[in-house]
């Protein structure tokens, strides 16, 4: 049984052309990149060219609108609400879409506690943000409007372009988590009209420890983080070198080869769905067609995704879930109830999200073990079948 | 170091649970959770003399739940039924080399439908 490894959602390999180069950042030019001496300047140049490959991913103006983070958590805190604090004078109103990350969704709760005005904002049944009601909310206070590029649950991809003519015709600024598309889908920060962007290392195969926001020239921003003043003063810390120079070079690699690759997987991706979908009583969740090229996500009737996670990882292949059970809050995820899902419908949910490693060979295998999976389930549960006294 | 995962056990259980099906016509009936909540758990008992001679389960839930399932049923047969009114969540939890934390309430649901399943048989029983 080889390993079948379909979570790349969660985690990713680093591509070893990565690793090798951004090796040297933590053994001989392990500089700090705020000193002067020669080993400090290999680091810096380092950052400085990351910088430029990553603004070259997305199009920006110029490297300098990149800032470097510890990860696209932080990313998303910093947009938040170092525009939210920074822009205070123009309005207290935020708004996100129902299925952000809990990165974009949590910072604005705190700042609702603290006396902003938080809408979200709702999707249809396959995960598209509702834009005439986007349209009726957003005022001149609507300083921060957050809606992801596309949802690395369900693999939606949003309507950006129209997403952003709305934003900037009432509100002031939009932000976009692009974690789940970046690397995947062309993105274009000033054709699609994004003030600012999240970007995460490790969803491009470059090393975890990295992440990025994207800041339009002329966008207010405040730090959320203080300290020596790195970044321009927007996030204090030194440079995690490794990981940065790593996310530079995956992000010139993503660049080059992202058109091959989904070309390759998309047809993988559908094969996979039309496979699985022949099993009775599921079903795909999010958009059909407006799709990520590595993403298949599904739902079965009558039981639960943690257990499909067990034992697929019994044939040796990784999934994801939205389960309750499988998470720390023992709540089903935010977002398949925010499709409009029922509790005990999004309890059994499997995310398949494909990678570099998966071939078309991987298909008839993944298929046959949900397959044994879920009729194996069905037979424990009582679900399927009611009894009665 | 912190527990990983699910005990061996568990997995065990999960994987080749013991007592699965349905009792046509049992002698007790218990059914505990709430799909809503992810966890719905029947178990339907056969006794003889106040022996629990039959026990079978089915269980909608994660693995926890259905492993719980497995071995409150492992551990009630064969008992008297005022023995296996005894049986607790402690009990189904240690027999499992323990569960996660945030898993032991599966383990109460397991306990649970088995002592429903006796109040059943002896709420039938007095009407006879």
């Amino acid at each position: 049984m080889t390993r079948i490894y379909l979570d790349h959602a969660s985690s990713m390999p680093i591509d070893l052309r990565v690793y090798e180069f951004a090796k040297p950042f933590l053994t001989s030019s392990h500089g700090n990149p705020s000193t002067l001496h020669s080993v400090g300047l290999e680091a810096r140049r380092a950052v400085e060219e990351s910088r430029s490959k990553i603004a070259q991913l997305i199009h920006a103006e110029n490297e300098n609108t990149i800032l470097f983070t510890s990860g696209a958590t932080e990313a998303n805190n910093l947009a938040v609400k170092g525009t939210a604090l920074r822009n205070i004078s123009q309005g207290k109103t935020v708004v996100a879409s129902a299925i952000e990350h809990m990165s974009v969704l949590n910072p604005m709760k705190d700042l609702q506690k603290n006396g902003y005005t938080f809408t979200t904002l709702p999707v249809d049944a396959s995960g598209i943000v509702d834009l005439k009601k986007l349209e009726s909310i957003l005022s001149k206070q609507t300083i921060l409007t957050s809606i992801m590029y596309a949802n690395n649950e369900i693999g939606t991809i949003e309507p950006i372009q129209e997403i952003s003519t709305l934003v900037h015709e009432t509100g002031l600024y939009l932000h976009v988590d692009a974690v789940a598309a970046a690397g995947r889908i062309p993105i274009d920060v000033q054709k699609d009209g994004i003030d600012l962007l999240t970007l995460s290392s490790n969803d491009l195969y470059g090393p975890p420890g990295a992440g990025a926001l994207y800041v339009k020239p002329g966008v207010k921003l405040q730090s959320i983080m203080l300290g020596g003043g790195q970044e321009r003063g927007l996030r204090s810390g030194t440079e995690n070198v490794f990981a940065i120079a790593g996310m530079g070079e995956a992000a010139r690699i993503a660049h080059h080869e992202m058109q091959q690759e989904s070309t390759r997987l998309i047809p993988i991706r559908d094969r996979l769905i039309k496979e699985i979908l022949t099993i009775d009583q599921s079903y795909l969740t999010g958009h059909p067609t407006h799709r990520l090229p590595h993403h298949a996500s599904f739902r079965f009737s009558y039981i639960e995704g943690e257990s499909i996670l067990l034992n697929m990882d019994m044939y040796d292949i990784q999934v994801s879930t939205g389960s309750a059970c499988s998470s720390k809050t023992l709540e089903p995820s935010h977002v398949l109830l925010a499709i409009g899902l029922k509790h005990e419908e999004a309890h059994g949910s499997m995310v398949l999200t494909l990678g570099r490693s998966t071939t078309m060979e991987d298909v008839p295998i993944v298929s046959k073990a949900t397959n044994e999976t879920v009729q194996r389930l069905r037979k424990l549960s009582p679900m399927s079948q009611e009894w009665r006294t | 170091m912190a527990t990983v995962g699910y005990s061996k056990k568990v997995m065990e259980h999960f994987m080749n649970p013991h007592n699965v099906g349905v009792i046509e016509n049992p002698d007790g009936y218990g059914k505990v959770g709430n799909p809503v909540c992810g966890d719905v758990m029947e178990i339907f008992i056969k006794v003889k003399e106040d022996i629990i001679t039959d026990i079978k389960f089915r269980t909608f839930g994660c693995g926890s739940a259905i492993a719980t399932s497995s071995m409150v049923t492992d551990l009630a047969k064969g008992k008297h039924i005022d023995e296996a009114v005894k049986i607790t969540r402690g009990d189904v939890a240690n027999e499992l080399d323990g569960l996660p934390a945030q898993k032991m309430h599966c383990s109460n649901l397991a306990a649970d439908a088995l002592h429903e399943a006796i109040k059943d048989y002896k709420n039938k029983k007095q009407k006879k």
